[in-house]
């Protein structure tokens, strides 16, 4: 059946079943792949996306049960994402990459919500966030060097 | 055997891979040579392209997999090309004969070999470019080759004042001769090679934009998604299946079989998983590996009291324990199996048309994956593009004697029939369930001191070998010895006058494969706990003690220097406990590289260990890229105690009890200790890194705990479930 959906600014309309995960139908219908298959179960993160400007797991809501917009990695921006994704490079945060995207979200998200979190704060948000390849210590540092960033721009 | 020699043995293991070997390593730029009448960009060797833009593309010829290749590889070029890192780009190299690891004789990444492979071959790739450029320019403004400098990417004539860049003189350079032995730079002049963050990461910014292209980004028009309904349990075989209520589900389009089980195709990834869902499979289970691992283990357990072949004896260690009388110690160890679960779960894309075949996927093995795939198709190895795209992890997974997803994903596209892009995904409860684990092993190990003084060791192990009936096996598996099973316990650093490693090899039809770091993810453990184990009971300390007893043997030399170094790097004053915290310290050598590491732990609130620091001390040669390397030890030490501390497969009945993230516990951020790491300033030949960072990680662990009061645990994950 036909849904009606906002991703990255723009109204979709796509024809699937009711219980289709949304992450299935940012990856499959509209072919944004930068959010990641990892376990379908909200347990890694992988598929993390925004909703409202909200963190959530894309995995595990069904698209009829969408509501607000939805961000995705493609289209994520603002102060708090520039630096985020600025620092992840300055830090050469990811090895494999494919938690990556995820992460990214997460961070931002945190940073929304406090701009000058601490290593507490920073276990809480990104603790639904695997990263099988454990590049937490890097993580960790360019979310307080993104921190940096936006207090000195503010 | 030394582990020289050991090394030795695993390439010429490799080497062996039957009809898959393309055993002559093709001289550097040969294909440089051939490209008479160069297309544009111009392609000067297999590894590199200079376009007119004045980019420089480097062909990687190892998947990247977050090991760090790219960088590598590409830094190793940039250096003797004398190129700006600016203009450097890195690109997986295609599927073809010059590709193959020289260690390997074949398209192969794994073991660490990435780097220590290529080394030379990527700085001669370099040089032949570099002077083919330099010669492009003498000529063009005749002047002698040997007035002419490079830096930067800038190709000067200081006398005539004339410069230009790469650029310029590709499609010029890509005509000349390759020179046949170019010179290398001194090391002293190096300006990328081992300077810290003197390069950035390639694939980093890609990897935070959502834009790197993973196997399962990968699609087509009208492209089906596969799913595949597995067996339940090991040595299970298809009895019957009825596709009714499958189809029935909106979105599939039909179901087939192949031999790992039945493949359900739909028109989205979910369809196919509903799809598979009211699939009606029915099981021939008369095979099924029907234990649960209590049972294996208890198996284990009793059969380990008698010794298995042996690996490696010196002296008489019966006699040294009978004498030793009640300074006899014992301990069991049990490792569990234990899944990869890479970030990315196995997927791949395929179209094949009939006549040719178009894979892509986080291909780990594309020489053997590529023939089998070509197998399946009845289709010429030369006929199938197998394209590299990013693997999202493997840990070892991904590389496959059996090339079991190339075959699978092949198998998909035959069932379906020609001209149908296909695209297969394991799920997670597939890939925890699925199998190719870290085998279960146990070690029964037992030492003797007498006088304050070790004087036996007894290492008997017994397990899966995942070499045994594999296409490896003859090169591998010596006198019923799988020395990927015994690497670290047979030869180990201590001088110990009776010594005995023997080993049992059982099978089972539980699917085993090589996991980060293989042996050493268990043998390291055993070795490293015991040793400090027998050290307490000898009253030295950890460090200290191991100095004494290390020997003259080259690795113990390096195992002490790194030993040294990490106990500085941590100013290490004793295991002692202080402020509830206390310190363990391990080393190992792996694939060519020795790491040391000290442990900083305490009991957490929750009764868990809590690792509040790691320090790591490194020698793998030639550092090329200190920061990638730092990166490889922070991963290996959180993959490696993620899993030693929390993760196993347990079999009940010989199904698998855990199957996603939920139950397979995996490391998260705030377990992650801080972690510091020293490289050793080294000009020897690179080795590897992407694993020998794991192997020290969990001993070092155990042994800080064992200072706080708690046994070094000897059954993993330290931590069981509740």
């Amino acid at each position: 059946m036909p849904f009606s959906i906002k991703v990255n600014g723009n109204d979709r309309t796509v024809d699937v079943d009711d219980d289709t995960p949304l992450l299935w139908v940012i990856r499959d219908e509209l072919g944004l792949t930068g959010t990641k298959f990892g376990c379908g179960v909200a347990m890694c993160g992988a598929c993390t996306v925004h909703i409202d400007g909200q963190p959530q797991r894309s995995c595990s809501i069904p698209v009829s049960e969408v509501s607000g917009e939805i961000t995705t990695i493609e289209a994520v921006e603002g102060v708090e994402a520039k630096a985020v994704q600025a620092a992840w490079v300055a830090h050469d945060v990811p090895q494999c990459g494919y938690c990556q995207s995820g992460q990214v979200m997460s961070a931002v998200a945190l940073l929304r919500e406090k701009p000058k979190p601490t290593n507490e704060d920073i276990d809480l948000a990104m603790n639904g966030n695997i990263c099988r390849c454990a590049t937490y210590v890097r993580i960790r540092a360019a979310i307080h060097d993104a921190a940096k960033t936006l207090g000195a721009a503010a | 055997m030394t582990a020289h020699d050991l090394k030795l043995s695993r390439r010429a293991m490799l080497q062996g891979a039957g009809a898959l070997v393309i055993g002559v390593m093709l001289p550097i730029g040969k294909a440089f040579a051939q490209a008479a009448n160069p297309p544009a960009p111009a392609n000067p060797n297999a590894f590199i392209r200079v376009a007119p833009d004045n980019s420089v593309t480097v062909l990687i010829k190892h998947v990247e997999m977050g090991q760090g290749p790219r960088t590598g590889l590409a830094t190793v070029i940039a250096e003797e090309l004398d190129a700006d890192w600016s203009q450097i780009r890195a690109e997986n190299a295609p599927t073809a004969p010059e590709y193959i690891n020289t260690m390997v004789g074949m398209q192969f990444t794994g073991g660490s070999t990435a780097m220590a492979e290529s080394y030379t071959q990527m700085r001669k790739a370099g040089a032949a470019a570099r002077a083919m450029l330099v010669q492009a320019a003498a000529q063009r403004w005749k002047v002698k080759p040997e007035e002419i400098t490079v830096e930067k990417g800038v190709i000067r004539h200081a006398k005539s004042r004339k410069q230009g860049n790469f650029g310029q003189f590709a499609a010029d350079a890509a005509k000349l001769p390759v020179p046949a032995d170019p010179p290398l730079k001194d090391p002293s002049k190096f300006t990328l090679i081992g300077h810290d963050k003197s390069v950035g990461r390639p694939d980093s910014p890609a990897k935070v934009n959502g834009t790197a292209k993973f196997g399962i980004d990968e699609t087509a028009p009208g492209m089906l998604y596969v799913v595949v309904a597995r067996p339940p349990r090991f040595g299970v075989k298809l009895a019957s299946f009825d596709p009714a209520a499958a189809l029935k589900v909106s979105g599939v389009t039909a179901v087939r079989q192949l031999s790992s089980g039945v493949a359900v195709y739909a028109r989205s990834t979910w369809a196919a998983m509903k799809g598979r869902n009211a699939l009606v499979v029915k099981w021939d289970e008369s095979g099924a590996e029907s234990r649960g691992t209590d049972e294996i283990i208890a198996e284990y357990l009793e059969k380990s009291k008698k010794p298995g072949l042996t690996a490696k004896s010196e002296g008489d260690v019966d006699a040294a324990i009978r004498a030793a009388g009640k300074d006899v110690v014992e301990v069991e160890y049990v490792f569990p199996y234990l899944a990869h679960a890479p970030m990315e779960p196995l997927n791949g894309f395929i179209l094949w048309d009939g006549k040719t075949v178009d894979a892509r996927y986080g291909c780990q093995t594309q020489t053997p994956d590529q023939a089998a795939i070509a197998k399946v198709l009845g289709v010429k190895p030369e006929q199938v593009s197998l394209t590299t795209t990013f693997a999202g992890g493997s840990f070892g997974r991904r590389a496959n004697a059996y090339s079991d997803f190339a075959v699978e994903l092949a198998e998909a596209a035959k069932a379906i029939g020609p001209n149908k892009p296909v695209k297969l995904v394991w799920t997670r409860e597939d890939d925890i369930t699925g199998g190719f684990y870290r085998p279960l092993i146990v070690h029964r190990m037992k030492g003797a001191i007498k006088d304050g003084k070790i004087t036996a060791w007894s290492d008997s192990m017994i397990g899966q070998s995942f070499m045994v009936g594999s296409p490896f096996e003859s090169f591998v598996v010596k006198n019923g010895i799988d020395q990927s099973m015994v690497e670290g316990a047979s030869e180990i650093f201590y001088d110990i006058a009776n010594f005995r490693c023997d080993a049992t090899i059982v099978k089972s039809p539980v699917t085993t494969l090589w996991w980060r770091s293989v042996g050493h993810t268990h043998t390291g453990y055993s070795t490293e706990t015991f040793i400090d184990l027998l050290l307490e009971k000898a009253g030295k300390d950890p460090v200290a003690g191991r100095l004494e007893m290390m020997g003259k043997t080259p690795s113990a030399k390096r195992a002490a220097a790194v030993l040294k170094a990490v106990a500085e790097l941590a100013n290490w004053d004793g295991p002692a406990p202080a402020k509830g915290r206390a310190r363990g310290v391990a080393v190992v050598e792996s694939f060519g590289s020795c790491v040391a590491e000290i442990a900083e732990v305490s009991i957490g609130e929750n009764g868990e260990p809590k690792v509040h620091k790691m320090w790591a001390a490194v020698d793998c040669g030639t550092a090329v890229n200190p920061d990638v390397i730092r990166a490889q030890v922070d991963g290996g030490i959180g993959y490696a105690m993620g899993h030693i501390l929390y993760a196993e497969v347990p079999l009940m009945a010989g199904k698998p009890t855990v199957s996603n993230f939920h139950d397979y516990r995996s490391l998260r951020i705030e377990e992650m200790p801080e972690v510091e790491v020293t490289i050793l300033p080294l000009s020897t030949p690179p080795s590897g890194i992407g694993e020998p960072g794991v192997p020290p990680c969990g001993p070092a662990i155990a042994n800080a705990l064992a200072r706080l009061g708690k046994p070094r645990p000897a059954h993993l994950p330290m931590v069981k479930p509740a």
